[in-house]
């Protein structure tokens, strides 16, 4: 169902193995050395990893804005699979979830990311899922030039 | 937000949008017409886009027009950036700090 929402998906094929992996997504101190959308650093991170527990990171932009995404880990399977909330104070945007899953592969792991919103009511069914939209994605792009 | 998103996933609404793109303030009839859509199947397509914030339906005497609403659309297409750039980043930094030592 949750398919036809909106949703970022990144996959990687890394040359390390899942457990190496799994360290680097659930340890504070790894977490503290890649989270964030740019070069600008990472101050704190907290991870209570357990289904339950609390998820929270602290990370400063180039620009000097401070994000604190925080959360609830949902699902903790060692070394293939987390899954915790995520909401972003002081961002318009409804509660979503975020998944990293770790399969090992030959000479590594694929690591794949998937970002992805949570339901917020009951929904009508979609004939066509937010894939379908995404291949419209460039149109909608155009969406400064609507101004009316 | 979700619900642009809802509103979104149907084909028949994302292409009444993609024509109000190209002819803003088209009426009713004229929007259900290339639809092979009878009024009321339109009407209740334009009542979720306009739930979602989506379009505005202006009267004037006995016609409806109908416009684009850029708002909805743009919050969603931030979100989108917005974390389409936080992840891709962030897992660059990951995967480069776990392939530090194994490479």
């Amino acid at each position: 169902m949750t398919k036809s929402l909106p949703s970022v998906t990144i996959v990687r094929r890394v040359k390390a193995p899942p457990a190496k992996v799994w360290a680097a997504i659930t340890k504070p101190e790894l977490m503290m050395q890649w989270w964030g959308p740019d070069a600008g650093p990472t101050l704190r991170a907290e991870a209570d990893v357990r289904p339950g527990g609390r998820f929270s990171v602290v990370f400063r932009l180039l620009n000097g804005e401070e994000h604190n995404p925080t959360g609830i880990y949902q699902e903790v399977i060692p070394e293939q699979k987390l899954v915790f909330t995520w909401e972003a104070p002081g961002m318009p945007e409804q509660e979503s979830l975020v998944t990293f899953l770790l399969e090992p592969i030959d000479g590594g792991t694929r690591l794949t990311l998937l970002h992805e919103h949570l339901p917020d009511e009951a929904r009508e069914s979609h004939e066509q899922g937010w894939n379908g939209l995404l291949n419209k994605l460039p149109v909608f792009l155009g969406v400064t030039e609507w101004a009316n | 937000m979700d619900r642009t998103f809802s509103a979104l996933a149907d084909p028949t609404r994302r292409a009444v949008l993609l024509r109000l793109k190209e002819k803003p303030g088209l009426s009713v009839s004229e929007l259900a017409r290339p639809f092979s859509l009878k009024l009321p199947g339109m009407m209740k397509h334009l009542d979720v886009l306009s739930d979602a914030g989506l379009i505005t339906r202006t009267k004037t005497g006995r016609t409806v027009s109908v416009n684009l609403s850029v708002r909805p659309m743009r919050e969603a297409m931030a979100w989108l950036q917005r974390y389409e750039r936080l992840w891709t980043v962030s897992i660059d930094r990951l995967v480069a700090l776990v392939e530090k030592d194994d490479a």
